[in-house]
């Protein structure tokens, strides 16, 4: 490594043209992917940043003023509160991780059947949202939910899972959890392959019984896998719409303790047709996302274990 | 080859700014071109296409292309190709929208057209001419309308020996009724009294004599003790365990547990008699009747309107199509599907013969009570406050002025900004 750099310095001169022409056909090759980029995120997101300082109409136009919406958002009681929601709803589904693992655990220790196991709880993950959303509607259903007709059977009666404003929120991170457990699962799962049969076995000869091997071996050399699913979580989590929208919906009695970040976002931008507080809150959202995932990446370095 | 390609290619651009031209000057039906209009719509497909093919046979030189959008989709795409000058140049409107496309000179006004046609708009349900009155410029003609009407369950009534409603209730002979048709351990409730704006709320509060919004749009009537006892009738209802609470009913909306047959009446719309008649099950066990009298009768009316793209490029022979729609043929076809009450004078007993078993007429006697869908400026804004606010009062852990005197608080703030 170190030679070919010394290397490169010391003939700077003649490789320049060719260089140069090396760099020309190195943009080509990744025009494509970078005009998309351009076209589908920078341009979008610098757009948002400038409509988040205008006051707009809801066709467009608009004058410029300044920080006011970032100062009417963090003024705004409905921006924490939803704040305080999604916040609520990324912890619950951070959860299932640990669920996640142990459920990979048991695949990954299964005789047989692994493909069956991971084909189920993988059926979730490539099933419509909103398809998913609408039967445990049903599920939840206070008088005639399946839910509560069980527990009816044990002398329970059950809330309005989806309507009580003191639980949806939680009913709704179930459902979230289950969603995703699906590819956490496939995640883990190949970290899980990826470690050494060998060290296994050594263990074992050393007297390590497989809860043991769980803790000192699996549970280190997965570090890796974990942190990034989580990492993945918490953005996905923090970006929650689709399930608040089919499972409460606007006009519930449930859906001010429920209401995301982003469903706040589709009400004021969408509804509201205020644009520009919309634009406020969506680059707030994002800061708040990379702060998130900075703060996972400092935090690595104290439990992840890069072997 | 390279050559030949790149002349068809200027020559097809040339066309196409030919074309663009001889269109894009207004008025240009005297040319030999016909002209293509679209017209944005979110149902009725096979109803509208029919009126379309009568509107292109009388008038040769102009064609219409239907585009249907499902509901959800609908508006958001409206305002978006709006926003970018390509929305269609005819499309549906309804009252609460209306107002922020024709206070953003979206729309085109249609005062002249009606004027030179020599329209009468006393034909249509004077309250729905006037939703669609912006700054004292007329925006749309009505093309349908729906009243709110009292849907009861015959059944229920039987089994619990009490008399079918009749135009002669109040108020007060729905609490009577009501008490009487709960049975807790049947699961049956009297009524359903969702927070429902349309088909609730909005009928009592005029029935109180109180008002949503001030007539000029400006300030909130919720903090008037009268709205307040529009909205104290439906909670009285929840208090008394007459209806199912707010959650069964986020659970399970109102019409759906009114067609399970576990409430014995129900304040719904026009809208759902097509449905409701679906069900020849419960076709037989329902019926409906004119709303009961407060202190004075009021139903909401509202309706779907067309309305042309201000930035339409053929603005002529869009009016022409749009008092073609708003008028009496167009109204007859529509009426002979079932779709829609039409809200051309005299063109209505088709709708109600199409469902012989429901007294629908009773839905085109309140016309003449019929109350202004309230509307301002920015209503989707208000209609928020009034979900989040109003709740507490029906789930019982806020008293009903309380709550409507922070929803007015909170109203004023958001109609100051408009």
């Amino acid at each position: 490594m170190t030679s070919t750099l010394s290397g490169r310095g010391a003939n700077t001169r003649p490789a320049r043209p060719a260089r140069r022409r090396g760099a020309a056909v190195g943009l080509l090759f990744i025009a494509p992917a970078f005009i998309g980029l351009l076209a589908l995120y920078l341009i979008p997101l610098v757009r948002t940043v400038v409509l988040s300082l205008m006051e707009t109409g809801p066709f467009g136009g608009g004058k410029f003023t300044g920080l006011s919406n970032y100062e009417a958002l963090l003024g705004d009681e409905a921006f924490w509160h939803a704040l305080r929601n999604s916040a609520i709803y990324t912890a619950i589904v951070l959860i299932g991780i640990p669920l996640a693992i142990l459920v990979s655990a048991l695949i990954n220790n299964a005789r047989r059947g692994r493909a069956i196991y991971r084909v189920l709880y993988f059926l979730p993950v490539v099933t419509l949202p909103v398809a998913v959303g609408m039967v445990w509607r049903y599920i939840y259903n206070g008088d005639f939910g399946l839910l509560n007709q069980f527990l009816g059977l044990f002398g329970i009666d059950g809330p309005s899972w989806v309507a009580d404003p003191q639980v949806a929120i939680f009913a709704v991170a179930i459902v979230g959890i289950w969603m995703t457990l699906g590819t956490n699962i496939i995640i883990l799962g190949a970290g899980m392959q990826g470690i050494p049969e060998e060290l296994m076995e050594a263990s074992s000869l050393d007297g390590a019984g497989p809860v043991r091997q769980f803790f000192g071996i699996t549970l280190p050399l997965l570090s890796p896998s974990i942190f990034f699913v989580s990492v993945l979580s918490v953005i996905s989590s923090l970006q929650m719409f689709d399930l608040i929208y089919v499972m409460i919906g606007r006009g519930s009695p449930a859906l001010d303790g429920s209401k995301t970040i982003v469903f706040l976002f589709y009400q004021k931008a969408f509804i509201e047709n205020d644009q520009g507080f919309g634009a406020a809150i969506a680059i707030v959202l994002l800061m708040i996302i990379m702060a998130a995932t900075a703060i996972q990446f400092r935090l690595q370095r104290r439990w992840v274990f890069y072997g | 080859m390279k050559k030949w390609l790149g002349t068809t290619v200027a020559m097809l651009a040339a066309g196409a700014l030919l074309a663009g031209c001889s269109s894009s000057s207004p008025g240009s039906s005297n040319g030999d071109e016909a002209v293509t209009l679209t017209y944005g719509v979110w149902s009725q497909e096979d109803a509208m296409q029919k009126i379309v093919d009568a509107f292109e046979a009388d008038n040769p030189k102009i064609k219409v292309k239907l585009q249907v959008n499902p509901w959800n989709e609908f508006w958001t795409k409206l305002q978006v190709s709006a926003q970018g000058g390509t929305a269609p140049d005819a499309f549906w409107m309804l009252g609460d929208r209306f107002q922020v496309y024709a206070s953003n000179d979206q729309l085109l006004p249609l005062d002249d057209a009606i004027k030179d046609a020599g329209i009468d708009t006393s034909v249509y349900p004077k309250a729905l001419v006037d939703l669609f009155n912006y700054d004292g410029k007329q925006y749309g003609l009505p093309k349908d309308f729906d009243t709110i009407g009292l849907w009861y369950n015959k059944t229920l009534f039987d089994a619990a020996g009490v008399a079918y409603p009749t135009d002669q209730w109040g108020w007060k002979d729905v609490q009577d009724a009501a008490a009487k048709l709960t049975d807790p351990a049947a699961g049956t409730f009297g009524i359903a009294a969702p927070l429902n704006r349309q088909e609730g709320i909005y009928n009592t509060i005029a029935q109180a004599g109180g008002e949503v919004i001030s007539a000029d749009g400006k300030k909130s009537g919720y903090d008037n003790p009268k709205t307040q006892e529009g909205l104290q009738y439906w909670v009285d209802f929840v208090k008394n365990g007459q209806s199912p609470t707010l959650k069964q009913l986020a659970d399970t909306e109102a019409v759906a547990q009114f067609e399970n047959g576990k409430v014995a009446m129900y304040y719904g719309g026009s809208f759902y008699a097509s449905r409701f008649y679906e069900d020849t099950k419960l076709r037989g066990e329902i019926d409906v009747t004119v709303l009961p009298k407060g202190e004075k009768r009021a139903t909401v009316i509202n309706g779907i309107q067309n309305v042309g793209y201000g930035k339409t490029k053929h603005p002529e022979e869009l009016k022409k199509f749009l008092l073609f729609l708003g008028g009496e043929k167009a109204a007859k076809i529509q009426a002979d599907t079932g779709a829609a009450i039409p809200a051309y004078e005299n063109t209505q007993q088709a709708w109600i013969d199409s469902m012989p078993e429901f007294a629908l007429k009773n839905f085109i006697d309140q016309v003449p009570d019929s109350v202004v869908y309230p509307v301002s400026k920015n209503t989707p804004a208000w209609n928020e406050l009034e979900d989040k606010l109003l709740a507490p009062a029906w789930e019982l852990s806020e008293s009903v002025p309380n709550a409507a005197n922070a929803l007015a608080e909170a109203m004023n703030k958001v109609l100051a900004k408009e």
